[in-house]
């Protein structure tokens, strides 16, 4: 069966492979113009030399933690806002409304307002990706609150369990499920943020550079930070996954 | 439930109440806040003048084209995985190379391609609403009741009518919700990438009111993008409710 399974893997590569000496084919014979489908080969010089002779890995750097950072915020506060919330029936029938109108707007709507109140600051990128990425965080930690199987809450209760505990002990490895599956969503929104930040607010990193790339046509520069914006996400995903699969062992094990 | 809907009325109710107390007290001009009051005048000025629904049309028709793009893709390669395991198994490494790519990278791609305007974000929404799609519709026509399948087979069906009479309307409901989703997705990204360089649309409205230092303009327009998500939001719900009825209370796999 594993067998199998790196079997088929090698084929995809095999694929994947081809799709790239494809891209390098309409490259090279000039089928789409240069100027908007550098071949893959001069994505890649101009990648190795972003990385030895210029700043990219700087840019890169500042994007990570610039995303790192307003996602740490957002997990924090949406955990803690949503253990409030999700605990207490009371506070979920005043506030739900609210969020659920809140829900669907549109994070980088809130930029523009973001700067006439902090301006182009650092302050300003980072309380955008905070404010977008709390919302699944916080919306995933009340829902799984409130979905904990309430004969726990009993038992809490018969064991005279006061409320933090209650919350520790039982409620937060019942929710963590769902509160890290929001926690994942949050990241891709985080990085989202900080890319569109960048561009608008022109703070140095990843997204003011492949939009600068763009706006002066050095095609490849602009396919380079692509290519590093998709490794930043899946590599994210990938911890995140680790992660998640670490901290959910016990559920497993319990089955 | 029934009896206590105006709760939900309280909080939002007292914030604007205070707002409303906090600006008229201050009493200065602010740059970037404005009283509940003066964003509801700004509202009806930016309504009567036009602005507001030509930047809403704007908005709203190149989030419905790109939708209507990304997801028709979307369809036809999830219902190709879902069917074939074996274009699946061998398309895994590139889609899952290209999926990762935030959707706000391929925009100085569709920069660089299409100039402003309509076609670029078009092309921008549409990619970013293809994913979800697939997946989604690929986990519906995966999960079909095998033995339908087989009736198809029995029955001799060509590859068409087999996707047509049969793999379809058994994935629609479940289909369905993809789209639901897919279209919360268009509008962010529609507003995102008007926010970030496009010149049209509720996105571009609402920097314009900032940058010309109009806070209550600006405010207007955030509540108004705040409504149309919202409404756009329930109307999908309603419509998915009224036409599938229990079959499209699915689960929303991944």
């Amino acid at each position: 069966m594993k067998a199998w399974r790196i079997l088929w893997l090698a084929l995809s590569f095999l694929v994947a492979i081809l799709f790239v000496w494809g891209w390098q084919m309409l490259a090279d014979y000039r089928i789409v113009s240069p100027v908007f489908l550098p071949g893959p080969d001069r994505a890649w010089r101009s990648l190795t030399l972003g990385f030895t002779t210029g700043d990219l890995g700087m840019k890169f750097l500042s994007t990570v933690e610039r995303m790192f950072w307003g996602w740490l915020i957002a997990s924090l506060l949406g955990i803690v806002l949503g253990a409030a919330i999700g605990t207490s029936p009371r506070l979920r029938t005043y506030l739900a409304p609210t969020l659920e109108f809140l829900r669907p707007l549109p994070a980088s709507a809130t930029i523009p307002v973001a700067i006439a109140m902090l301006g182009l600051s650092d302050g300003m990128v980072l309380s955008v990706i905070a404010f977008g990425a709390l919302w699944p965080v916080l919306l995933a930690t009340i829902h799984g609150f409130a979905a904990v199987e309430p004969r726990l809450y009993e038992v809490g209760r018969a064991l005279r369990l006061s409320r933090p505990a209650v919350i520790f002990k039982i409620a937060l490895p019942s929710a963590s499920p769902d509160i890290l599956a929001g926690m994942r969503l949050g990241l891709t929104v985080a990085l989202i943020l900080s890319v569109v930040c960048e561009m608008i607010a022109g703070r140095d990193g990843l997204g003011n550079w492949i939009l600068l790339s763009a706006r002066s046509f050095r095609a490849p520069d602009l396919y380079a930070g692509v290519i590093l914006l998709g490794v930043l996400g899946y590599g994210t995903s990938v911890i995140l996954a680790a992660v998640e699969g670490r901290l959910l062992s016990w559920r497993k094990r319990a089955r | 439930m029934n009896s206590d809907w105006w709760k939900g009325l309280v909080v939002p109710a007292v914030l604007l109440g205070l707002a409303e107390l906090a600006m008229r007290f201050h009493g200065s001009v602010s740059m970037s806040l404005a009283a509940p009051t003066d964003i509801v005048i700004a509202f009806g000025r930016v309504l009567l003048n036009g602005s507001l629904l030509a930047a809403t049309g704007g908005t709203l028709v190149s989030a419905g084209a790109g939708l209507i793009f990304g997801g028709f893709i979307g369809l036809l390669l999830g219902i190709l995985f879902g069917l074939l395991a074996i274009v699946d198994r061998v398309m895994e490494v590139t889609i899952e190379a290209i999926r990762p790519i935030p959707s706000v990278a391929v925009l100085p791609i569709a920069m660089l391609i299409f100039g402003f305007g309509y076609r670029m974000e078009i092309a921008i929404v549409a990619f970013s609403c293809l994913w979800p799609v697939m997946i989604m519709t690929r986990a519906a026509v995966g999960g079909i009741e095998p033995r339908l399948l087989e009736v198809s087979r029995a029955l001799r069906l060509s590859a068409v009518d087999r996707v047509i009479k049969v793999v379809l309307p058994a994935a629609l409901p479940r289909i369905m919700v993809a789209f639901r989703l897919a279209a919360g997705i268009a509008l962010v990204v529609a507003v995102t990438v008007e926010i970030a360089v496009n010149p049209l649309g509720l996105g571009y409205g609402i920097l314009v009111a900032q940058q010309a230092l109009q806070p209550d303009v600006m405010l207007a327009y955030l509540v108004w993008i705040g409504v149309i998500g919202w409404g756009l939001n329930v109307l999908l719900s309603l419509a998915q409710n009224r036409l599938f009825g229990r079959a499209g209370q699915v689960e929303v796999v991944r």
